[in-house]
């Protein structure tokens, strides 16, 4: 029995219990994230971080929440005032209902009633996540343009386009996964990679590109331009305070965590076992796999954090340039040769001409690379001598100062 | 338009004789070497940290940290202040304000003849900087490692000579009380008093 099968029979009220478990199952991992990403990053640091407000600090960001939803909302003069409210809600509902169709453990006995913890199996899932993330960005955008203000609206025009553009990259980064499990439904695509191996390993260059893709997604360091608080204050939300801003914040993280849990479902197995341990599956009733799930999107959001601790932000068209000039040829390059590969294997092609393929993919690869290569080292011609400048030049003890826009000549 | 000067032409002012050298620009790293980066910050996570939990932790002071000032006694008790002023005088911030007094039979506060009856710092002046300890001609002044010196009003940060006075030791008596019996203020000076006298209680 597929997993669509299984959660069609679900009632009702089994459909809300779940509902409210992923909802619970996002705030709970927000709180958790946000004392997790502190404490880390300090250690990174040489610090200790949070540690005053209960066992080692664990309810530091519950006491942060409620500070945050009790402090004053201020709605600025200039704001579009409908809009402004809107947005935030967008934003944070849009990245809890990317949560709907991500697997989070195998067959379990929920009140009784055998389920899996997957509120709903769509046949187009994935497509169904980037489509709820999209309208996520509509949050960005009308927060940053309803706030009446200059540096929000540059913030949110700078998180729209950056959102944007690496979904690019991230979609087709997930072509390549479609191609492979010859579906775009979550849970068909975990039980493809049960069967054989895990995506990660078969598509690596498709993981690597949706890795970087997601950090540029999510708006996180180092390509966290959008809320650059040197450049631009606090970026789309600077003009939000109190409970608005808490839904900004929780968005954040929700939106990290689903993108986690995606690459989680599409790359590692989703909430299986990791080969060789497949046994741990059948305890507490085949609750343990989502043990699984949850070490694994933890292990995403590890790279999160550390990333944020070791790099620097990326300059705005640097990274523009990296997601349209690398991320996105790579990829279409990539599912080109997924693509044949899966049509040669197909179509019953013996061994030599898959060989021979890959092969030549390589060799061109190579020459491809080789000749970037040999066109960036005629660089920087030398100046021609003998003509004069013209710009002007500081005067010096010895030099008299060059007027290029006025005097007489 | 008289003190309007005439642009040189390049070549009368020689820029282009200046010699063009190629500069080295170091280009990207190689990956590997980026990554080292990564490196850094995960170990750094097993390394101690550096945090020192401060209400709760206090971490000793360099032994010779300026904290706030005390009025020294000598070993029976009486002030070694005398009420010069010098360190009124020394202190660039002007947080020091000393009145003199003099030392009277039944009032005899420090050896020899004059004592500081009014002795004040104020901390909200004060800069630390110990010249009010280098210029004391007794010793009388000198600072604690203390530094927790905060508060709510700004009066409580003016410190009385109460405040500032070292705590009775063994063998100190609270002055005023008589001198060492055949002991003078340059005895005094000299350290010859090791400790008080029973007789100085008794005159008390």
């Amino acid at each position: 029995m597929t997993t669509a099968e299984l959660l069609g029979k679900d009632p009702g009220w089994i459909i809300a219990v779940k509902a409210l478990i992923v909802f619970i199952i996002c705030v709970v991992a927000t709180l958790m994230a946000v004392w997790t990403e502190r404490r880390v990053l300090a250690k990174m640091q040489l610090r200790t971080g949070p540690n005053r407000v209960g066992k080692f600090g664990l309810l530091q960001s519950l006491s942060d929440g409620v500070k945050l939803a009790l402090k004053e909302d201020i709605i600025p003069a200039a704001a579009d005032k409908v809009v402004f409210i809107i947005a935030p809600i967008i934003a944070t509902a849009m990245c809890f209902m990317a949560f709907a169709v991500i697997p989070m453990t195998g067959v379990v006995n929920l009140f009784g009633h055998q389920t899996a913890l997957q509120l709903t199996d769509l046949p187009v899932g994935v497509l169904y996540i980037l489509a709820v993330t999209s309208i996520g960005v509509y949050g960005v955008v009308l927060a940053g343009w309803s706030s009446g203000s200059t540096y929000p609206l540059l913030g949110g025009l700078r998180s729209s386009a950056q959102v944007i553009s690496y979904e690019i990259a991230m979609g087709l980064s997930l072509v390549a996964v479609f191609i492979y499990a010859g579906s775009m439904s979550t849970s068909v695509i975990v039980d493809s990679q049960h069967q054989n191996i895990w995506n990660a390993v078969v598509l690596f260059p498709s993981f690597i590109i949706y890795l970087i893709s997601m950090v540029g997604e999510t708006n996180r360091a180092p390509f966290d331009l959008a809320e650059a608080e040197g450049e631009l204050v606090g970026g789309f939300h600077t003009e939000y305070s109190s409970l608005k801003f808490a839904l900004f914040f929780l968005a954040e993280y929700v939106n990290i965590i689903a993108v986690s849990a995606l690459a989680t479902t599409l790359f590692l197995g989703g909430y299986h076992a990791p080969p060789g341990l497949g046994f741990t599956e059948q305890w507490f009733g085949g609750w343990f796999t989502f043990i699984w799930f949850i070490t694994k999107v933890n292990l995403f959001f590890f790279i999160f954090m550390w990333l944020r601790a070791t790099l620097p932000r990326l300059r705005y068209d640097q990274f523009m340039k990296f997601g349209w000039k690398v991320l996105i040829p790579g990829s279409l390059v990539w599912i080109l040769i997924v693509a044949t590969l899966r049509v040669l294997q197909q179509q019953g092609a013996n061994r030599a001409v898959i060989i021979a393929f890959a092969a030549g993919v390589v060799l061109l690869m190579m020459a491809v690379s080789s000749l970037v290569d040999r066109s960036k080292k005629v660089s920087g011609e030398p100046l021609t001598e003998g003509e004069d400048p013209d710009f002007p030049v500081p005067s010096l003890p010895h030099l008299r100062s060059i007027s290029v826009s006025g005097g007489q000549k | 338009m008289t003190d309007f000067i005439e642009p040189r032409k390049n070549s009368e002012l020689g820029i282009n004789s200046v010699p063009f050298v190629e500069v080295e620009q170091p280009g990207a790293a190689p990956l590997l070497e980026q990554a080292k980066g990564f490196w850094v910050t995960f170990s750094t996570m097993f390394k101690k940290n550096q945090t020192v939990q401060y209400p709760d932790v206090k971490a000793p002071t360099a032994p010779r940290f300026h904290g706030r000032h005390q009025l020294n006694r000598h070993p029976d008790g009486l002030e070694k202040c005398i009420g010069c002023e010098l360190c009124a005088w020394a202190c660039p911030a002007d947080a020091i304000y000393v009145e003199g007094g003099d030392n009277t039979p039944g009032n005899q506060l420090s050896p020899g003849e004059r004592n500081g009856a009014v002795y004040q710092i104020n901390y909200l002046r004060c800069i630390f900087c110990g010249l009010c300890v280098e210029a004391c001609p007794t010793r009388a002044l000198t600072m604690t490692n203390e530094y927790e010196l905060a508060d709510d009003k700004r009066e409580k940060l003016i410190f009385e000579k109460d405040d500032l006075l070292a705590p009775l030791r063994q063998g100190m008596l609270a002055p005023p009380h008589p001198m060492y019996p055949g002991m003078t203020d340059t005895n005094y000076y000299n350290g010859d008093v090791k400790e008080a006298h029973p007789s100085q209680q008794e005159q008390n």
